[in-house]
């Protein structure tokens, strides 16, 4: 079952135009990533996904047509983005933060029982439930954001570069709790990583993206496999 | 002593004033990084319409509720018509129509009930509360009012979900769509906000200075010092410069410049502050990158 | 001699004929728009050509206005000689409020500016001063005559229309510094200075030394036209210099056009004249046309009559153009 569909993307910031028609698709369920050096407009796909950048193209969310509404509309359909420098609150405590994900959502009961769940995957963050988001490690940080997408109870789940600025060790224990939350909510991935390997070891498809374009696409396996990718972006 | 103590506590009154209206000020400026020149008129041209429905024999309490109503509306409506084309444009387009909003305020006010001073009533009984001497019941009340306002607002924004909704569109804005909150819609609120707050303010003072198109401007001068001194981007420092300012102004009024400088109390707050430490007392300081 | 020169030399010879065609009254009006835009071109080197917004430029006008007043009441001084001792005095009080001004950016000097545009009735009416200023009530100043050679030229001229022609005369002569300054060296800093001051500098331009100068220069017109002011109205009193003055100029320059000389004097015509037609209406009206006009500018209107003028001229050469070189296409 097709969850999201992108033909033709195109997106600029101001005059200069990062996109030049990306296509890709997603299936429910999966875990997706997109993978390309710095600047290749990994980020900016994400972003165009959210309408924080001006875009031209179709996207179309589990059937129906997204493009041209607003962020805020766009997160009601169950899209939910943590962005690259993770976007926490810094002045609101990180229960507060929390309570934000789920701002759209009525049914006031089931949020209070994502809350816990939540507390689950990232012990951590219950510690530091009072404290001020700021105070928050890096690490940390990328633990609040990915909870507080979580809290939206969303379809899709788009994730820019959560390994960056963290320690090898902190990226494999991220990319363990990603995968767990993966099979118990039922949400599908999209990811943007840097971090090839990583990203590859989590995803079933990935999509190579070079100067604004889709230059490679298939299974993760078929990826890690490519000559050209492993060179490039496997070092090995 | 007794001197003293009568310019301090009536300071705390006049305090509470502008604490009320800086608070309003600061509310605009963290959300918005805009400088609200016209509150202090938008305040003044509520408290007119307040005084409408009094004349028209309205009972003071419900024409004060039906006053805030119609101020939050207003500011509703300013923010949306007037404030959202020019959201993004250079200083010197936003300086300009904030000028024209408080221009145009002024004057319609001035067309439509004359330049005429007018007294306005006060809810609070003439006499002193239980013979106390240094203040008249209508400064007790002020405080008083002032404070309910301020303890509403705390517990609007700490504890209800548009509250924080609100507070997270103010510090950013970006990160609040993301979890799909209407910014647009929150800054609107925040004016509504501001405006209701100026309503209440204006109706505070208008029985000590009497209604009269030009009543706020000094006011809005002491509210621009009080919020710079508590931090511009601080709304408990918005809080505490009120009050400090209200006491300065009076203690140095009465013993030390004579009450005709009084205004340059504030000028020079306003020049020291933003000269010495910009960020006031509680404000965050910023570094702005090259 | 192009087309622009001959306007100049037009309007120069309409503006000299002027008194003697209308009324007294009216030459006093325009003797008041043209001391309006030495102020406006003032405020406008400023904050239009070099982005500091003043709020507050009602006070250099009042410092102007004291100083003639109080020399020619106290000190006996003759008139004409007041205007370049308000000069002076106002270029420096203007360089010296320009130094700390250098700390405070766009909205915050706007603040700094509205503050003492707001206080400064108060100030004037400060007691200790009251000997000179002569507080409350102000002070009333005579009325130059016309020079007696003039009346022997077989000229003879009123006070008004004499008036009228002094103020022409430094009007031309304040213009002339003016546009000298600007389209050189000068005016070319201020304005790079206004758009990316970080640029500027990297590129050797003394930003703080040309943002004080700016200021100290701005006060200097606003201050000369300000003592002009008090010699045509024959009086200074400190509530005549309130906030409103300030907005006023501002009013002048946005609607005129930021960053043009000839915008001065658009804006002191829409300044001087708009109130004398709105009057009729109510009191109010005025500042009511004002604020409305203010907004429609900066939605509509940025670049205030001078620009639209200037677009409007561009949009006709270039219709003519085109008609011209479709004519020449159609030629065989």
């Amino acid at each position: 079952m097709e969850l999201l569909k992108v033909t033709g993307l195109r997106a600029a910031y101001g005059h200069t135009r990062v996109l030049h028609g990306i296509d890709f698709a997603m299936d429910k369920g999966a875990i997706t990533a997109l993978l390309g050096a710095n600047g290749a407009g990994k980020t900016t796909t994400l972003r165009a996904l959210c309408a924080m950048v001006k875009t031209q193209g179709e996207i179309h969310l589990d059937g129906e047509r997204i493009d041209g509404r607003a962020t805020e509309d766009i997160v009601r359909h169950g899209v939910a983005h943590v962005p690259d420098g993770r976007g926490t609150f810094l002045n609101l405590s990180t229960e507060e933060n929390l309570w934000l994900g789920a701002y759209t959502r009525k049914d006031r009961g089931a949020v209070q029982a994502d809350l816990e769940r939540v507390y689950g995957y990232f012990p951590r963050l219950r510690e530091r439930r009072r404290q001020q988001a700021g105070t928050l490690s890096g690490g940390e940080q990328q633990m609040l954001a990915i909870s507080r997408a979580l809290m939206l109870s969303p379809k899709l789940m788009l994730l820019d570069e959560p390994s960056f600025g963290l320690a090898p060790l902190l990226v494999r224990d991220l990319f363990e709790i990603l995968r767990r939350i993966y099979r118990q909510e039922q949400v599908s991935l999209l990811l943007v990583e840097q971090n090839a390997a990583m990203a590859l070891e989590l995803a079933d498809s990935a999509y190579l993206i070079e100067t604004g374009r889709v230059v490679l696409a298939g299974t993760s396996a078929d990826l890690k496999r490519d000559d050209s990718v492993r060179r490039a972006y496997l070092g090995y | 002593m007794d001197a003293f103590l009568h310019q301090v506590l009536a300071g705390l009154a006049t305090g509470g004033i502008y604490a009320s209206l800086a608070l309003a000020l600061v509310m605009i400026y963290q959300a918005t990084h805009h400088v609200n020149f016209a509150q202090g008129e938008m305040a003044m041209f509520t408290t007119y319409i307040a005084w409408s429905l009094i004349n028209a024999g309205v009972p003071y309490w419900w024409a004060f509720l039906l006053t805030v109503v119609v101020a939050f509306a207003f500011g509703i409506l300013v923010e949306r018509i007037v404030i959202r084309p020019i959201q993004h444009a250079p200083v010197l387009a936003v300086v300009v129509v904030f000028i024209a909003l408080l221009v145009i305020l002024n004057s319609v006010t001035g067309w439509i009930y004359s330049y005429t001073i007018k007294s306005f009533p006060s809810p609070f009984p003439a006499e002193r509360p239980f013979g106390f001497k240094y203040m008249s019941s209508h400064e007790l009340g002020a405080i008083g009012i002032t404070l309910a306002v301020l303890l509403l607002l705390y517990a609007f924004f700490r504890f209800t979900p548009l509250g924080l909704a609100m507070r997270a569109a103010a510090q950013n804005a970006e990160s609040a769509r993301l979890v799909g909150i209407r910014v647009g819609w929150m800054l609107a609120l925040g004016w509504g906000l501001a405006a209701a707050i100026g309503a209440v303010a204006g109706m505070m003072v208008a029985p000590i200075v009497y209604l009269d198109p030009n009543m706020m401007g000094g006011v809005l001068l002491y509210a621009f010092a009080a919020a710079l001194v508590g931090g511009i981007d601080n709304p408990w420092g918005a809080v505490f410069g009120g009050f400090l300012v209200g006491v300065l102004e009076n203690v140095l009024g009465a013993f030390v410049i004579g009450n005709e400088l009084k205004l340059s109390v504030a000028l020079v707050l306003i020049i020291g502050v933003l000269l010495v430490r910009p960020s006031g007392f509680f404000g965050s300081v910023h570094v702005t990158r090259v | 001699m192009t087309k622009k020169t001959l306007l100049i030399v037009v309007l120069l010879l309409a503006a000299c004929a002027l008194p003697f065609l209308v009324s007294n009254y009216r030459t006093f009006q325009f003797t008041l728009v043209l001391i309006y835009a030495i102020a406006l071109l003032g405020l406008n080197i400023l904050t239009g050509y070099n982005g500091q917004v003043s709020l507050g430029h009602g006070a250099f006008y009042a410092i102007g206005a004291y100083v003639a007043a109080v020399l020619m009441d106290k000190a006996g001084v003759p008139y004409w000689a007041t205007l370049p001792a308000a000069g002076a005095v106002c270029l420096l009080a203007g360089f010296l409020f320009g130094l700390p001004a250098l700390r405070l950016e766009g909205l915050y000097l706007a603040l700094a500016t509205f503050a003492l545009g707001v206080s400064l009735p108060q100030l004037l009416k400060y007691k200790a001063l009251e000997p000179w200023t002569g507080g409350v009530q102000g002070i009333v100043i005579p009325k130059p005559e016309a020079p007696a050679f003039f009346a022997d030229a077989g000229l003879p001229l009123n006070p008004d229309q004499w008036l009228y022609f002094f103020t022409l005369a430094i009007t031309l002569l304040m213009f002339l510094l003016g546009w000298n300054l600007l389209r050189g060296r000068v005016g070319r800093a201020l304005v790079a200075i206004r758009d990316h001051h970080i640029a500027a500098q990297a590129m050797g331009v003394n930003n703080a030394l040309y943002k004080s100068l700016a200021f100290g220069v701005s006060a200097m017109y606003t201050g000369i036209a300000g003592a002009l002011g008090a010699i045509a109205v024959q009086f200074v009193a400190p509530d005549s210099f309130n906030i409103f003055l300030s907005i006023l100029l501002l009013v002048g320059i946005v609607i005129g056009g930021l960053a043009s000389i000839s915008g001065a004097l658009y804006g002191a015509l829409f300044i001087q004249f708009v109130p004398n037609i709105a009057d009729e209406v109510s009191k109010a009206a005025p500042w009511a046309i004002f604020g409305i006009f203010m907004i429609v500018s900066v939605y509509l209107m940025p670049t205030g009559v001078a620009g639209a003028l200037r677009l409007l001229l561009a949009r006709s050469r270039q219709w003519g153009q085109n008609k011209r070189t479709s004519k020449e296409e159609l030629a065989p």
